[in-house]
């Protein structure tokens, strides 16, 4: 059933470029990504940052720069993207892993402030304009990919790889802890578990795969940009997760899918996008607070759990 | 292997198509306007420009070459990367042959290098950089009715001229903002004056105190507002209530539109030296078009709203003539034909992409000698064409420079 259910996603995701405009499935992908290593931190460790867009839009401007400057091929100009979001992390994860909840989130919007500042303030991206016409140069040094079609499937190629990382980390014996420490913190501390190193193991891995995703956007679009490191996208990500379903390994991939949508097709109503935005932001949280793909999980296991006759009530849902 | 079999047809697939061209491509030759909807240059660009490009679209009988002319418009909501996203949708799926308005520079800029890249015509009309037609120039790109060297040159020189020798920046902190200061820096020094300073601020600002104080505190004799729409209003309504222009300094507008001196009021305006491309008072044509726009829309136009009035018409001249909507073809027509509508007489396109017209120094009416709503202007001077731009040689547009 599982096996079957990837495989169908995975066989649209290969026909979808020929139906669909390939520069908003890539657009959407970047987002999906981000959004999955943003859910990796909230969904699985209880740690909810509220300034991965520095991450996303960090890695943006390095991968712009170190291709479009420095005259870097693709693949390395991303790579040198998500190397820069780890090493941020890294720092950033360090200071905030310290404090919980509220501090938390607090601390890592400060920090991110720190980078928007120092994005719009530093000469080498260009202040409001971004850094503008990156080149897309021929991978690995000859498959051109100045065609729409052929970078979707490299985008494609780079998106799955990040999931299958972040479905690994989830189901492995690291993850588990992870999820020990969600669910009770002090818990996994009298286990004997270093508590602070998983956590800051976890951040620095949704850093780098959030820097992933930025980097891949500055190659699609060609630009790096502001909007990228404005809290505003910190605000994004979270609302995407919320929207699929925090704490659910499809969950952000169908919330990425459905703003990105929301955002391009509804691009012609101006100011309203927002407006609808938030409408649906409020009932989600006020109806379905697990997300799309939280609601169907916990219903398939209601019906599944019915099937088999009174059995153990399903499982909590993810806070 | 198969793969990148599938690849090569693919790409080979898309080469095909793209070669594939009519007379006019697709059947429809359609114009996208691209600009602010919602935010600060809404009122000056936004759906006035929108429905200029559908007057200009009736007026040429709705049809060019016997294909109809189709007018879609988006919001970039000033932003580089939501422009450029609406450009390439529109180039690639929806068929668009032209994109036209386009205000804020680093918008502009990333468009235009879209277009330069797939061949679509870029009808500026709304951005200002005057980079757009110096290195960042494109052959398919025209840049229509003003830029900043033009504001400075005539703003700029007439306030030195007239004693402000010492000048303080208050730039928007963008592609169109460092252009104009430097523009106008250029021209204080030709003549004779200095910068004491700059300070700059992000775009769409709200609270300008601290600038403000910065450029009180330099004690220049002008203050230079190298910002436009709803920045330049509230740098201007903020300067007087710390009292600025009372203390002895002057504030130099160096982008002020129709539409900002009827948002400050004259008794806040008043005074005000600011230089365009078109004042609807001027002329019993522009009269009789301004007329005609304001029945659809409730504001006057500004020179952005001409501006695209005039490109799209000239656009559709062109096709006409080259009998073709490929954008080369258009845009060597539009550098051939001769400019003439309600509001440019004898203009010409140059070959860097410049549209060369007289430009107007203007002086905002004292509240006593306004007449009514929207009658704000007397005029100073008229700049002749002649003078009123860059020198192409001075430009540096690479592929300029070799004719």
């Amino acid at each position: 059933m599982k096996i079957l259910a990837i495989l169908a996603v995975l066989v649209l995701a290969l026909a979808a470029p020929f139906v669909v405009y390939p520069v908003f499935l890539m657009k959407a992908l970047c987002f999906a990504l981000f959004a999955c290593a943003f859910n990796l931190l909230v969904g699985y460790v209880g740690l909810l940052s509220f300034g991965h867009a520095c991450f996303f839009g960090g890695a943006s401007y390095v991968t712009a720069h170190a291709v479009k400057v420095w005259g870097w091929p693709t693949e390395i100009g991303i790579l040198a993207g998500a190397g820069a979001a780890m090493v941020m992390g890294t720092v950033f994860g360090a200071l905030a892993i310290r404090r919980q909840g509220i501090y938390f989130a607090m601390v890592t919007l400060a920090l991110a402030q720190m980078v928007y500042f120092f994005a719009l303030q530093a000469p080498f991206t260009g202040g409001e304009d971004g850094i503008q016409s990156v080149p897309r140069r021929p991978l690995l040094g000859f498959i051109s990919i100045a065609d729409n079609v052929t970078l979707y499937f490299f985008v494609l190629a780079i998106c799955i790889a990040g999931f299958l990382l972040i479905y690994r980390t989830i189901y492995s014996p690291f993850g588990q802890v992870l999820k020990a420490i969600r669910e009770n913190e002090p818990r996994a501390i009298s286990l004997g578990y270093d508590v602070d190193r998983y956590k800051l193991l976890a951040f620095i891995l949704s850093a780098t795969l959030a820097g992933l995703a930025g980097g891949t956007k500055a190659i699609v679009f060609g630009l790096a940009s502001l909007t990228d490191v404005q809290w505003q996208m910190s605000g994004e990500v979270v609302l995407m997760s919320l929207i699929g379903g925090i704490g659910t390994v499809a969950g952000p991939v169908v919330g990425a899918f459905v703003i990105v949508t929301m955002q391009n097709y509804l691009a012609e109503t101006g100011e309203w996008v927002l407006v609808i935005q938030g409408v649906i932001f409020v009932i989600m949280v006020l109806l379905f607070r697990r997300g799309v793909v939280g609601e169907i999980l916990a219903w398939w296991s209601r019906h599944g759990a019915r099937a088999t006759g009174p059995a153990k009530p399903s499982a909590a849902p993810a806070e | 292997m198969w793969l990148k079999l599938t690849l090569a047809s693919l790409v080979a697939l898309g080469a095909t198509l793209g070669n594939a061209q009519a007379q006019i491509s697709d059947d429809v030759v359609k114009i996208g306007v691209l600009n602010d909807q919602a935010s600060l240059y809404a009122d000056l660009t936004g759906q006035g420009s929108v429905i200029a490009a559908r007057l200009a679209a009736e007026d040429f009988g709705g049809k060019v070459l016997g294909k109809p002319i189709e007018i879609v418009f988006a919001d970039h909501q000033n932003k580089p990367d939501v422009g450029s996203t609406v450009a390439n949708r529109w180039i690639d799926v929806e068929k668009v042959d032209a994109i036209a308005d386009v205000p804020t520079s680093s918008v502009a800029l990333a468009v235009q290098e879209i277009t330069k890249n797939k061949n679509r015509m870029l009808l500026i009309s709304g951005a200002a950089s005057s980079a757009l037609t110096s290195d960042k120039c494109s052959p398919t790109g025209i840049h229509w009715t003003y830029d900043t060297w033009a504001l400075a040159n005539g703003t700029g020189k007439a306030t030195v001229l007239a004693g402000g020798d010492s000048w303080f920046f208050l730039t928007a902190d963008y592609a169109f903002g460092h252009a104009l200061e430097k523009d106008t820096t250029d021209v204080v020094k030709a003549n004779g004056g200095k910068v004491l300073g700059v300070v700059r601020h992000p775009l769409n600002s709200s609270d300008f105190s601290s600038f403000l104080l910065q450029a009180q505190a330099s004690k220049a004799k002008i203050i230079g507002l190298a910002n436009a729409g709803t920045d330049t209003t509230n740098s201007i309504k903020q300067a007087a209530e710390f009292g600025i222009v009372k203390g002895g300094q002057n504030l130099a507008g160096l982008l002020v539109f129709l539409n900002d001196v009827h948002a400050l009021g004259l008794d806040v305006a008043q005074g005000l030296m600011l230089t365009e491309a078109f004042y609807w008072d001027l002329t019993d044509e522009t009269r009789a078009w301004t007329k005609r726009f304001t029945q659809r829309h409730k504001q006057h136009p500004n020179m952005i709203h001409a501006g695209v009035y005039g490109a799209v018409t000239h656009y559709l001249k062109a096709i006409q003539a080259a009998g073709t909507d490929e954008a080369k073809a258009v845009a060597a027509k539009m550098k051939e034909l001769p400019v003439d509508d309600f509001f440019t007489k004898g203009g010409r396109v140059r070959e860097d992409g410049r549209t060369i017209r007289d430009m107007y120094l203007f002086q905002v009416k004292k509240p006593a000698e306004s007449k009514g709503p929207w009658d704000y202007y007397k005029l100073v001077r008229t700049i002749p064409a002649a003078e009123a731009f860059r020198p192409i040689e001075q430009g540096n547009c690479p592929f300029a420079k070799k004719s």
